[in-house]
């Protein structure tokens, strides 16, 4: 539904080759590539997009710096996936792999944060966000830095190899080297003690795997960023061919709004703007344009939605003294009403899609902050012995093993006491204590970790499946976990 | 918009590939060249990879797979993680080697680590036997349970470990032998059959009482001398106990009459030839948590 109505358009079909007079062109089976060289656009989306490249990119680079103080022999870096220790850290929240579903939570907030931004904004994810995005917007910085703008980059591109030429492609790359090398270094931080493994790196102390990432990282950002750049939006990436079905047309897209702007063409003096469109044709949206498109042929795959080539209209559309907007943030349904010379209809944040949207995030969120919130210190797991099911002791009593886990997520060691009940005439032991009976025993748990004990439970002779029922208590705090698990006898 | 050379949609504006299945047509969008190109770089990396790496199998005539210019072998890099891990695990094995065996059991770190080696090691030598977990099976004990034909405790079992049951060549093994009272004719099949019926009645089973009596006369002439005068077992010979419900070889009237008969002296290797002592030890400690230990 979303892409039909994309796609009605008065330049839909215009917008490929036009058919040559003569015989029929040799096919290419493959695309050659055309390399961009976007002009710097200036204006308030420009600087949005400065601003955001500053914020990822400080962030990025920055957060592993943080420190955050957990207690003693806990790592004290605020955001730190700790591979060695199986626990993730995020400021106040400590992940162990038992609480693996907040990361899945997360994940999911994240893809539904993705879907409720794409249907009330457009493809601001991949304009303004995405790694890609950015780090190509940085690169091109760079290569602008070198080679100046857009003419300056074409002509260097075109002229014989010199020393003006070698030098500042060869600065150029440098940089880019160096940037990649920083983000490469940076990604590391994140999987061990930022201090420690950034030192270790240089002196060859740091691990295997922090060398191999760091290269892998530094590879992909150069090429992705410096060579690759709006071939990854348009061949790569999944992302374009899902959006079609996230957007639709009450979505705010960067639009050209060819009710206005058609009849295009270079104005001449004699003719009055009543008689024509207010596009000039004076090929600034597209000369800015990142990924090489023209957006006066509509929404399309490969518009990342920056937003530039609203900058550069508007700035065009000021010198000639006509009002601002002919590409501008705005709805296929409001452009077609007023094609249609109908009143276009206001835009609405509150629709079934993007409420749906919000209301999971709501819920998702809200169960995750009640998890997080209510996340038990202690955890106790049995696992019933699988093999044997159950033996007969030779006074004819049962008897079942188990192994209990004790996890403590406290920083400091605890005792728990242990108390099995459940059954009739039912006695415990716990291997390596002196203990027989049924009464409630003291197992020491160390700081921060699991601890494993082997209990073995026996009762009077009795058939089929019982539940009987472990208690693990904190001595001090009274917090507890109660586990139930079966008692197995012979079949009945 | 179209002529008779180019096919071009009209709704996208892009040309079709020219072929239509059921008024179905394919839009051309080619395929960017860079792609191409990678594809190639995977194959010239397949060449570089299959000169370095083994790649091809042992085909007629060669004998052996190719091995490459690295001489890169999984099996050779196996056999260094296990050589890595032993070393690693040297210390550990050592302090099992100073402990004693209950030391091992009540020490929690000890324990752990003999708990954790000991599974793994039951897994790979014991389990195809004794079943996982020591749950037994006819003919070889359950490990689990709190009756023992030799020894529960831990020094016991280590003993059993290192020498083993009847094992030939291991002069302290544990040994004793049962006579097959039938098949060597010590017995006919008639008195065989009357001590089963005696067993039986040890048991607390039904039994036919006229026979038990002539079985019992039988019993203290044949089998106290070994299992004692009530039945009751001896471990010092690994003669089980036949007042209980634990057999070993089944219970009927007939497995009872056929291992009288044929009798039943199964083996165990001695595992000192095979496993290093603190494997051993790690064992015994294993063996005794599972469930019966003494």
């Amino acid at each position: 539904m979303g892409q039909t109505t994309l796609n009605i358009h008065p330049s839909a079909g215009s917008g490929g080759p036009k058919p040559p007079n003569g015989p029929p062109p040799e096919k290419d089976l493959y695309a050659k590539r055309t390399q961009i060289y976007p002009k710097l656009a200036h204006g308030k989306f420009r600087m949005v997009k400065w601003v955001v490249m500053a914020a990822t990119l400080g962030v990025y680079y920055l957060l592993p710096w943080l420190r955050w103080e957990r207690g003693e022999g806990i790592p004290d870096q605020a955001v730190l996936a700790d591979f060695e220790s199986e626990k993730f850290y995020f400021f106040f929240i400590e992940i162990w792999p038992q609480d693996i579903h907040f990361l899945a939570g997360l994940l999911i907030l994240a893809a539904l944060g993705l879907f409720l931004v794409t249907a009330l904004l457009g493809r601001v994810w991949c304009g303004y966000t995405c790694p890609q995005t950015v780090w190509t917007d940085l690169y091109i910085w760079v290569e602008r830095a070198f080679e100046g703008d857009r003419a300056a980059r074409m002509r260097l591109e075109k002229a014989p190899w010199s020393f003006n030429k070698v030098w500042r492609k060869l600065g150029k790359h440098t940089v880019w080297l160096v940037i990649a090398f920083w983000t490469g270094g940076a990604f590391i931080l994140y999987w061990h003690d930022a201090p420690t493994v950034a030192q270790g790196w240089f002196t060859g102390e740091a691990p295997l795997s922090a060398y191999w990432f760091a290269g892998i990282l530094t590879m992909t950002t150069y090429f992705l960023a410096g060579w690759m750049r709006e071939q990854v939006c348009t061949y790569m990436c999944p992302w374009p061919r899902i959006q079609a079905a996230l957007t639709d047309e009450h979505a705010l897209n960067v639009t050209y709004r060819y009710d206005r702007g058609e009849p295009r063409g270079p104005k001449r003096k004699s003719q009055s703007w009543d008689e024509r469109g207010d596009c000039i044709d004076c090929d600034q949206c597209v000369q800015v344009c990142p990924v090489g498109i023209d957006i006066r042929d509509g929404s399309q795959l490969e518009c990342i939605h920056c937003a530039l080539c609203i900058d550069a209209c508007d700035q065009m559309m000021t010198k000639i003294g006509r009002p601002t907007g002919l590409i501008a943030y705005d709805t296929d349904i409001a452009v077609m009403a007023r094609a249609a010379k109908q009143v276009p209809p206001k835009y609405r944040i509150i629709r079934s899609r993007t409420a749906l949207y919000a209301f999971l995030i709501a819920a998702i969120s809200g169960l995750m902050v009640w998890g997080l919130a209510t996340k038990a210190t202690i955890e106790a797991n049995v696992l019933k012995d699988r093999s044997p099911p159950y033996v007969q002791l030779s006074n004819g009593d049962i008897q079942n093993g188990y192994t209990l886990k004790l996890v403590n997520k406290a920083s400091e060691a605890r005792t728990m006491i242990i108390d099995v009940s459940g059954l009739e005439g039912l006695s415990y032991h716990v291997i390596g204590f002196d203990h027989d009976g049924d009464a409630p025993l003291e197992l020491p748990v160390e700081a921060h970790g699991v601890d494993r004990y082997r209990i073995l439970v026996s009762a009077p002779a009795m058939t089929g499946t019982a539940q009987i029922m472990m208690t693990v208590r904190d001595a001090e705090t009274g917090e507890n976990d109660v586990n139930r698990t079966s008692f197995r006898g012979p079949p009945q | 918009m179209t002529d008779e050379r180019r096919d071009i949609d009209d709704h996208s504006g892009i040309e079709t590939t020219g072929h239509s299945w059921d008024g179905i047509k394919e839009l051309n969008n080619p395929l960017p060249r860079w792609w191409l190109y990678i594809w190639y770089a995977t194959i010239a990396w397949a060449i570089v990879y299959m000169i370095f790496m083994p790649a091809l199998p042992a085909l007629p005539g060669l004998g052996t797979n190719t091995t490459g210019l690295r001489n890169h072998s999984d099996r050779d890099l196996v056999a260094v993680a296990v050589a890595d891990l032993k070393a690693a695990r040297v210390d550990q094995s050592a302090t099992l080697l100073e402990a004693s065996l209950e030391e091992i059991e009540t020490d929690r770190n000890l324990q752990q680590f003999a708990l954790a080696m000991g599974e793994s090691l039951f897994g790979d030598n014991c389990a195809t036997c004794h079943g996982a977990g020591g749950r037994g099976a006819v003919g070889y004990p359950s490990l689990a349970d709190d009756v023992w034909l030799w020894d529960g405790t831990l020094d016991g079992i280590e003993f059993t470990l290192r020498h083993g049951i009847r094992h030939d060549g291991d002069d302290e093994t544990r040994f004793s032998i049962m006579p097959a009272f039938g098949r060597d004719g010590l017995l006919n099949a008639a008195e065989v059959g009357a001590l089963s019926q005696h067993v039986l009645m040890l048991a607390g089973r039904e039994a036919d009482v006229e026979e038990a009596k002539i079985g019992a006369g039988l019993f203290s002439i044949h089998c106290a001398t070994c299992h004692g005068d009530m039945g009751q077992g001896d471990r010092t010979q690994g003669a089980p106990n036949l007042t209980d419900t634990e057999w070993l070889y089944g219970d009927s009237e007939g497995e009872i009459y056929a291992t009288i008969y044929n009798a039943r002296n199964s083996h165990m290797p001695a595992w000192q030839d095979r496993l290093d002592d603190a494997s051993i030890k790690a064992l015994a400690v294993y063996v005794h948590t599972l469930g019966g230990g003494e």
